[in-house]
């Protein structure tokens, strides 16, 4: 219960920050949403980093590191560090310069504006509302499982000892698990599905009352709530687990007892290794990271980021991946129902190895983690909805301030709906589902790439090159049997051997062709166009 | 020295591609697999080459990102959504 208590106190911590920042709004459109474009290089370094950094880098990683060991490192973080920081650099500050020219707030308008295609909006806006729902069910499924997993009871022979509740306080359907449908049972615990929804009823009320400053403000204060609890957890774990009188005795202690294999990446393909490098370019199209990218105070606030960004991740990767593989050592039991979800692997291990007050506050940090991405998502959500539709159909004098905010809010929590309705179902693993999504948005980035640096580029080009992105990912998705088959790859034969790539390769490649080959042979873009986004700079101004 | 940079972020791209401590358990100070130890040093050693970029590679014709909408931007709202929006381009023949 003490675990209970502290992260309803973190809750209502962050609602009164979101309070806090409500109270500084300047009732401007470009303070709502973009928070006027007054954020500096620290609080962008934090906001973006805990954007990034969701339930994928902190659940996700450690269950990932449980299954398979180190390799997920070099598969997601290093290549992340390299990747991210580069689209920050070739991409985050060109679009912020020409948000900031143009008065962008949403990645449509740029497009519709550089592809001269209003119509592009139409065909763009369901596919990155439809390619967020995945990421949002990441952080909704990983909370639900995190405060299931450390208010559950021990189980005993199959029975549950020390419950949080005693049987009866939940509805039956939610405490014992129905086929199909809520299918795990909370062993004593707040259910699964309870804990998710109260999640996100506190992320939206923060984000619906202190817009892109309370999202900011939220965003900064959890990261480095994360990264500070995620240290002291390690360390706390490591203790136990090592019971050794030093730090680096608990370290050597430990990892003499990890499986040899979870020490290597022996389980790996090397091809399928290289081809995860392509996974984290999915940054440059995040419509959520796109609005983050608008509120910089200037282009050097975008210097720090690039540079700290790669140390952030470590940070947080290298101890998430330690603790994953030591789950695997035999100096923890880790009982049948958590070696089936990895997703509850990194709550188990806070809950058996730190104090009920410690465990509280590193739970309470796992779910800073994640509520700081689903709060740019839930922002990001209702900004694309307003303006790229509603205002840009309805015209801005149609609908009433009153009537703007009611749709915006009732599109975000329509969305949120749909994505808690999902997470009822048979949870997948969030790694997996991380990376479909994160997929499905790098196999855009030759796209908005092109936008920015191509001059060729073309509308036709555009649609081509969405349309293959999206085909081959919905085909894909649909034959690994909705994530559901979690080592899927692709493969092909090659003189007389079988290679196996991640499937945004065939992705990625499909649409970069489609892309190329479309816009060599139609028409270019205006004259008048590519004088706005690629101005000739000896021309006087 | 742009050039360099770029050669020294495609460099950081190739490292990441290490084959040489695939299989290896060995642990570094006893406890660091080395495989980790190495990607782990590869972030290091990439936050080296942003702040190299930053320091020697900032675009110089960024825009000074002034918006030519003021008159747009600065609209009110009492509850914070956009009347913002580029124009409609017109003669959409998709």
């Amino acid at each position: 219960m003490t675990q209970l208590w502290i992260i309803g106190g973190y809750l209502a911590l962050l609602l009164l920050l979101g309070l806090f920042a409500s109270r500084l709004f300047r009732g401007t459109t470009e303070d709502y949403m973009l928070a006027s474009h007054s954020i500096g290089p620290f609080l962008l370094l934090m906001s973006l980093f805990g954007t990034t950094m969701t339930a994928f880098a902190l659940v996700g990683s450690t269950g990932q590191a449980f299954k398979s060991g180190i390799g997920v490192y070099g598969m997601l973080a290093s290549s992340s560090g390299i990747i991210h920081s580069l689209c920050f650099f070739v991409l985050g500050i060109r679009l912020w310069s020409l948000g900031r020219k143009h008065g962008y707030t949403t990645q449509i308008q740029f497009f519709r504006d550089r592809l001269e295609s209003d119509r592009l909006g139409l065909l763009l806006f369901p596919i990155l509302v439809g390619l967020v729902i995945p990421y949002l069910l990441i952080g909704v499924m990983a909370s639900g499982s995190v405060i299931n997993g450390v208010t559950q009871g021990r189980m005993v022979d199959g029975e549950v000892v020390d419950p949080t509740f005693p049987e009866g306080t939940f509805p039956a359907f939610l405490e014992q698990g129905t086929r199909g449908f809520a299918v795990d049972g909370s062993k004593g615990g707040v259910p699964r599905q309870l804990a998710s929804l109260v999640i996100c009823g506190v992320v939206l009320i923060y984000v619906f009352i202190g817009g892109m400053r309370g999202t900011a403000w939220a965003n900064a204060f959890q990261t480095i709530v994360f990264m500070v609890l995620g240290v002291v957890a390690f360390i706390v774990i490591a203790g136990k687990l090592g019971g050794q009188d030093s730090f680096l005795a608990n370290l050597q202690a430990i990892a003499q007892h990890v499986p040899r294999e979870k020490l290597t990446r022996v389980g790996i393909s090397k091809l399928q290794f290289a081809t995860y490098l392509l996974v984290p370019l999915s940054v440059g199209m995040f419509p959520h990271l796109f609005q983050h990218w608008l509120t910089a105070r200037s282009a050097n606030s975008f210097k720090l980021p690039v540079v700290l960004h790669p140390v952030f991740i470590m940070i947080v990767w290298v101890p998430c991946v330690l603790i994953g593989v030591w789950a695997t050592s035999d100096l923890i039991q880790l009982p049948p129902p958590v070696r089936a979800n990895p997703n509850i692997v990194l709550p188990f291990m806070v809950k058996r190895l730190a104090g009920p007050v410690l465990s509280g506050l590193l739970s309470a940090g796992i779910l800073a983690a994640i509520m700081s991405s689903l709060d740019s998502q839930f922002l990001c959500l209702g900004t694309l909805f307003t303006e790229d539709m509603v205002v840009h159909y309805g015209g801005k004098d149609r609908f009433t301030d009153r009537q703007v905010v009611l749709m915006a809010r009732s599109f975000i929590v329509a969305i949120v709906a749909l994505t808690y309705f999902f997470s009822l179902f048979d949870p997948r693993g969030v790694f997996t589902l991380g990376v479909w999504c994160f997929s499905g948005f790098a196999s855009l980035f030759p796209l908005v790439f092109a936008a920015v640096y191509w001059k060729r580029l073309t509308k036709v080009g555009s649609y081509a090159s969405v349309l293959a992105a999206i085909g081959t990912w919905c085909y894909l998705f649909y034959q690994s049997n909705f994530a559901a088959q979690e080592s899927f790859t692709v493969h092909f034969d090659l003189g007389g051997s079988t290679y196996h790539v991640m499937p945004v390769l065939a992705m990625f490649v499909n649409a970069l062709v489609a892309l190329v080959v479309v816009s060599l042979i139609t028409r270019p873009p205006s004259d008048e166009t590519l004088q706005k986004f690629f101005p000739d700079p000896s021309a006087p101004s | 020295m742009s050039r360099v940079i770029w050669i020294l972020i495609l460099l950081l791209i190739i490292l990441h591609q290490d084959n040489w401590f695939w299989a290896d358990p060995h642990l570094v100070f006893g406890f660091m697999p080395v495989g980790l130890f190495y990607h782990a040093c590869l972030s290091v050693a990439a936050a080296i080459v942003w702040w190299l970029a930053i320091r020697y590679a900032w675009p110089g014709d960024l825009d000074s990102g002034e918006p030519e909408r003021l008159e747009v931007s600065r609209q009110k709202r009492t509850a914070g959504l956009s009347e913002t929006h580029p124009s409609t381009p017109s003669g959409d023949m998709a």
